[in-house]
């Protein structure tokens, strides 16, 4: 696996200090579950994203763990706190390994 | 009626295949060891965690899942009707807002979704509810 996966986010650019605010991840991944069985009758292996993290300058946000029961295309929809100016980090974990990772700034005045 | 041996056979065998049908305590036993596994087997409550899910989902591959459960340090989510129950677990930190989390997730078939909230002194809380699905996720 590993072609073709986006991620996209969207956080607000700007928010007063120790405002709520609603994050939305995407990442484009199909999510074989490991219970679909091909033409000839013989199971997929499973290959699914099995984590997903979203950080703000070093804190933890949210940690989820995926299960083959999230649908193709993960999405995630979840709120934050914001303190200061600075960087949200976002990372996927696949099944195979690779990291994907995407990054948004947001201004606090 | 008159009961005659052959309708009390009848009978019989209708609720045997009813019950075999159905097929839901194994599953719904499945999930209540995955809970009982998380909690310790500690007294779980209800009330203070919200589950949003919709009535009837057309699409099995793709339902909208809402929790929420202010004071809440982790939820766990499960599909008791899938053929693995675990969905999903929320890990919230520090900067984490509502304590609330949407995704979407597969459902087999018509079942419970059940949604399990580790609260910041260590108590549980539980909602349930369940899901109409016309047609299911999961392949096949």
């Amino acid at each position: 696996m590993a072609s073709g996966v986006k991620p996209r986010v969207k956080v607000p650019k700007k928010a007063a200090a120790g405002e709520t605010i609603t994050i939305k991840t995407l990442i484009s991944h199909k999510m074989e579950s490991g219970q679909r069985k091909d033409s000839d009758g013989n199971i997929i292996p499973r290959s699914i994203i099995n984590r997903f993290t979203a950080d703000f300058n070093g804190q933890n946000v949210i940690d989820v763990t995926l299960e083959p029961a999230i649908s193709t295309n993960p999405f995630f929809e979840f709120e934050a706190v914001v303190p200061e100016t600075g960087e949200f980090t976002f990372t996927w974990y696949d099944d195979d390994g690779d990291v994907y990772t995407e990054s948004k700034e947001i201004t606090v005045s | 009626m008159e009961l005659t041996r052959r309708k009390i056979l009848a009978l019989g065998s209708g609720t045997l295949a009813f019950a075999s049908l159905t097929g839901l305590p194994a599953f719904a036993s499945l999930t209540d060891e995955a809970i009982a596994a998380l909690t310790g087997g500690a007294e779980i409550g209800e009330g203070a965690i919200t589950l949003t899910a919709p009535e009837i989902a057309e699409n099995g591959n793709t339902v909208p899942i809402g929790v929420s459960a202010p004071g809440a340090t982790q939820i766990t989510l499960y599909a008791d009707g899938n053929p693995v129950p675990s969905v999903a677990t929320f890990n919230f930190g520090p900067l984490s807002a509502s304590r609330s989390a949407s995704t979407r997730i597969r459902l087999a078939k018509t079942q419970n979704v059940v949604a399990v909230a580790k609260m910041e002194d260590g108590s549980y809380q539980m909602a349930k509810t369940e899901v109409k699905v016309t047609i299911g996720g999961c392949g096949g």
